[in-house]
């Protein structure tokens, strides 16, 4: 029991982050008709946002060490802490949750111009010529990313009062062995609070009805006199602001690289399509169901019955439900219905 | 439409032709040695074989490097364990391959458009990693499969008694496949390649492919049980795949797991795109030039960098240099990227339709009087 | 009357909660140009759907000369000798108007798989050559290595007619063949459609326009809210009350 319910757990945050990046997907898939092979790199994008706060935040200059006394040493001094004693190495320990206000103009920016500049004259195009030309981007996006910060992982650190694990499971009544790392619990709440945010966004505001309509009928409510275009611009944006936060937030889970965008993207696309194509619960639900699946297929136990399970797992999911459901988890009849 | 034939001949003697006197052609251009000439040839086949499927019915595979990946495994075990003779690689790579291919195609055809990419990459995928993983006896996970001293090669050893020390080369019946004969070996089955999938293009079955492509529709109510079609024209391309996978091994024999990887499958998409898809020539134009610029961008470092431009003064080089830098040698991906996003957006068509946009621009230019009336400004009905 | 060789038998078929189509028997004689009309909603797409294969029927089967069509694929109707002209064309807009008619010779004839890669277009004389003739028969054998998605929309409609022609089909089903052409078009329409009846093909023609309804017909049904009211010879249907009020007092 306590090894199953700490393997749903561990198949949560990773989950998440696909849910995420799914979540984004399908929200330009269902109402722009894009598919965007570059919003892995968006995700990456905003792990590189946290990256880039924090050396901001860590500017330093060399000052003497003094706790060095046989010979005169010098340190690395950040200025935040030199200028303010108290505040400055506490904002510098919340640096990646901090990193989201610089995260959200970023990636709006990001957003609105990769919309602008580039997807907009995709809308009419084959879906073949949508998937190359992001394809495309992803990898300019990645060479980009680097040629500035190098092709090594960068680690970065959640702040210190969430260093340690929760004891999820004396809280719930489960062994004492049920811990789960602090950040991720964090994750999760979080994720959620974005998945919540942007069904109620939809859901609530007449902004959102226009969006949900456009999903499931984009020429009528063209006809309506409703400009639509302004309204694809926002949504891509509000995608790429989804993925750029589920970047920021999962730096110190897993630390980002640049070729991270591309591996998270091929299994979102997974989640996507298994979630069925327009279909945002869908994406949600096949984001957690699969992390979890994963999760399940990583344990000793499953792997010595089936030896490389943990490997294809996801991908494995993947066909079965391509092809028996065709349409996916939750897809509607008519999207993608070729 | 029925008038091709000569015309199709001059242009297979034209490609025979150039793709044989690349070593002369090719020194002026700084690529004239055969390991690089091999390329050219080796990917030439994975893409024209990749443009029979995409090119012709529309399909866009995201796995076709499982299939190169499978022919360099096969190409190597077959040097292993029978003879290096490359003739029994290259079959074991194909048939493989073909294999291989059967089993995907038969399973990712069910669906079609977005959905068939993500089948096919799923299936790659899952091929990239069990051969990581699980397959590690056959394929050697990470260190990839290699020749060694201790291999059986039962064939060989019925004929050399000598004991050799070192590893043994790939031969063709005695000719060692390194340097110019390795490249006129590649070179040969490159040019049979493009005369197979001319014929292809050529036949009734080619037309049915592109009716598929044009109308799936139309094709069901006329009688056409499409998916044997889309299955046979898909193995066709997964064994040219396991063909180029082949070559690989006879021109370096080991292969690894990276082989298979989807950046890989996005390679030869890119290379088809950017000479064009459905054409002839295209694929081979992509695959050459990509591989090309690849082999002379990533061999600029900032000192080659430094000397080419040593001709400005020292502070517009100090510039210089660096931005260049980001675009040649492990930067050139970005510069890839790049033109990746420019093609697609201003040229659909690729290189050749660019190619025949020019002509026609020239010829405009010649008969400046030649009121070319468009059929859809005809009145309506 | 004895050689009937299309059966409807009490076909029904409803989508979501809306009945489209309920109980409608018909019978085809072998050789005759059968009219099916109707006011718009009537279900008269619906009846073609299901006798192609696009649609299955909720209830009851169709039969063409004893061979049951019903929850067969599209392709294997279309080889048991069943063609459509559709309501908006189908054809194959970036190939010549001559490939448009050749291919689906070749579907005839290799539909089913018969591996033909090795073979090259330029030998095969005989589908070409009759492609070419009928191409003549509907009139645009000038513009024959133009693209078809250039042709203006009745000549769509008339290519389309030809790649049905070239399948040799037994029945051939037609869906507003002369919508929204001009009236000498439509004359054209009626002449060509009056030269193929006399090859001996059943026909199946869904029709607004009653000036080719009465030119072609030999039998006349009437469908409206999904069901057959009436049923004859153009004249008797013509007379019938229940038309007249299916029509005026229908959904026009």
């Amino acid at each position: 029991m306590d090894a199953i319910f700490l393997q749903i757990l561990n198949g949560l945050d990773k989950g998440a982050a696909y849910a995420l990046i799914a979540l984004g997907l399908t929200l330009v898939f269902g109402t722009l008709g894009i598919v965007n092979f570059a919003h892995g790199a968006l995700f990456m994008l905003g792990a590189f946002c946290a990256v880039s706060f924090n050396k901001l935040l860590t500017i330093s200059t060399k000052v003497e060490d003094k706790t060095v006394t046989l010979f005169k040493a010098y340190k690395e001094k950040p200025y935040l802490e030199i200028w303010f004693p108290d505040a400055g190495p506490v904002l510098i320990d919340f640096a990646i949750p901090l990193s989201i206000l610089l995260a959200i103009p970023v990636m709006i920016f990001i957003g609105y111009a990769m919309e602008r500049g580039l997807i907009k004259h995709f809308y009419k195009r084959p879906h073949a010529e949508q998937i190359l030309v992001t394809f495309g981007l992803a990898i300019v996006i990645q060479e980009v990313i680097k040629a500035y910060f190098g092709a090594n992982p960068i680690p970065q650190t959640a702040p210190d009062i969430l260093a340690g694990s929760a004891s999820v499971g004396s809280w719930i009544g489960l062994g004492e062995s049920v811990v789960y790392p602090w950040w991720r619990l964090v994750y999760l709440v979080f994720s959620g609070v974005i998945i919540f945010g942007v069904f109620a966004f939809l859901q609530f505001t007449t902004y959102g009805m226009v969006v949900r309509a456009g999903m499931r009928d984009r020429e009528t409510v063209g006809l309506l006199g409703i400009n639509i275009e302004k309204r694809f611009t926002i949504v891509f944006a509000i995608a790429t602001v989804v993925a750029g936060l589920a970047g920021v937030m999962y730096t110190p889970v897993l630390p980002p690289d640049y070729h991270m965008g591309m591996d998270f993207l091929v299994l979102s696309f997974v989640v996507v399509v298994v979630g069925g194509m327009g279909s945002l619960g869908g994406a949600v639900l096949a984001g957690f169901l699969l992390g979890i699946v994963q999760s399940f297929a990583s344990m000793t136990e499953v792997k010595a019955i089936l030896p490389g399970i943990d490997q294809i797992i996801i991908y494995l999911v993947a066909v079965v439900i391509l092809l028996t459901l065709p349409r996916g988890l939750m897809g509607r009849a008519g999207v993608m219905d070729d | 439409m029925m008038n091709f034939t000569l015309n199709d001949t001059t242009r297979f003697l034209l490609f025979a032709a150039v793709i044989l006197t690349m070593p002369i052609w090719l020194i002026p251009l700084g690529g004239g040695y055969p390991d690089l000439m091999q390329k050219f040839a080796i990917y030439g086949i994975f893409a024209i074989g990749f443009n029979i499927l995409f090119g012709l019915t529309g399909y866009l595979s995201f796995g076709h490097a499982a299939f190169l990946g499978v022919g360099s495994y096969a190409a190597v075990w077959s040097f292993k364990l029978f003879t290096m003779n490359v003739i029994p690689a290259v079959l074991f790579g194909v048939l493989f391959a073909g294999l291989l291919a059967f089993i995907i195609g038969f399973l990712s055809l069910r669906r079609s458009g977005i959905y068939f990419s993500i089948l096919t990459l799923a299936f790659a995928q899952m091929s990239y990693n069990l051969a990581y993983s699980v397959l590690t006896p056959v394929t050697y996970g990470e260190t990839g499969l290699q020749l060694s001293q201790q291999d059986p090669r039962l064939i060989d050893n019925l004929f050399i008694e000598e004991v050799s020390t070192g590893l043994p080369s790939t031969t063709l019946f005695g000719i060692k496949m390194s340097g110019y004969s390795g490249f006129y070996f590649c070179a040969v089955i490159l040019i049979l390649c493009f005369f197979i999938s001319m014929r292809i293009f050529r036949s009734p079955f080619g037309l049915m492919l592109k009716g598929i492509k044009s109308n799936q529709n139309r094709m069901k109510y006329t009688g056409l049980n499409t998916r044997p079609y889309m299955l046979t024209a898909f193995v066709i391309s997964g064994m040219y795949a396991g063909l180029a996978g082949s070559l690989l091994a006879v021109t370096d024999p080991l292969a690894g797991a990276e082989r298979m990887q989807w950046t890989a499958s996005g390679e030869v998409v890119l290379m088809t795109i950017l000479g064009g898809v459905g054409t002839l020539v295209g694929p081979m134009l992509g695959a050459g030039l990509i591989k090309y610029f690849e082999n002379i961008f990533s061999g600029f470092d900032n000192n080659v960098l430094t000397n080419a431009f040593s001709f400005l003064p020292d502070s517009v080089a100090e510039v210089v240099v660096p931005v260049v830098g980001l675009f040649v040698g492990g930067g050139w991906h970005l510069t890839l990227g790049i033109l990746f996003v420019v093609i697609v957006i201003y040229l659909p068509g690729g290189i050749v339709e660019g190619l025949s946009r020019l002509m026609a621009m020239l010829r405009k230019r010649e008969r400046p009087v030649n009121g070319n009336m468009k059929p859809q400004d005809q009145p309506g009905e | 009357m004895d050689n009937l060789v299309l059966h409807l038998d009490n076909i029904n078929k409803s989508f979501g909660g809306l009945k489209a189509l309920t109980d409608v028997n018909l019978q085809v004689e072998e050789g005759t140009t059968h009219a099916i009309i109707g006011p718009n909603g009537a279900g008269k797409s619906t009846l073609l759907n299901v006798c192609v294969g696009r649609l299955k029927p909720d209830v009851g089967h169709v039969t063409f000369d004893g061979q049951e069509l019903t929850g067969k694929q599209p392709h294997e109707i279309a080889q048991i000798g069943v063609a459509r002209v559709f309501q908006t064309p189908e054809i194959f807009p970036e190939m010549t108007l001559l490939e448009n008619v050749m291919l689906p010779a070749f579907s005839k004839r290799d539909g089913a798989f018969r591996m033909n890669a090795h073979h090259q277009l330029s030998s095969q004389a005989e589908i070409r050559d009759e492609a070419e003739h009928i191409l003549e028969d509907v009139g645009l054998k000038e513009q024959m290595l133009n693209e078809a998605g250039s042709l203006s929309r009745g000549d769509k409609r008339r290519l389309e007619l030809g790649m049905c022609l070239i399948l040799h089909p037994r029945l051939l089903l037609l869906d507003e063949p002369t919508a929204g052409m001009s009236r000498h078009d439509t004359n054209r329409t009626i002449d060509l459609l009056k030269k193929i009846k006399s090859r001996g093909m059943t026909k199946i023609i869904i029709e607004h326009d009653m000036h080719v309804v009465f030119s072609l017909a030999d039998k006349v049904s009437v469908l409206a809210r999904g069901q057959i009211i009436a049923g004859g010879s153009p004249e008797e249907v013509r007379e019938d009350e229940r038309v007249k009020e299916a029509y005026l007092g229908g959904a026009h």
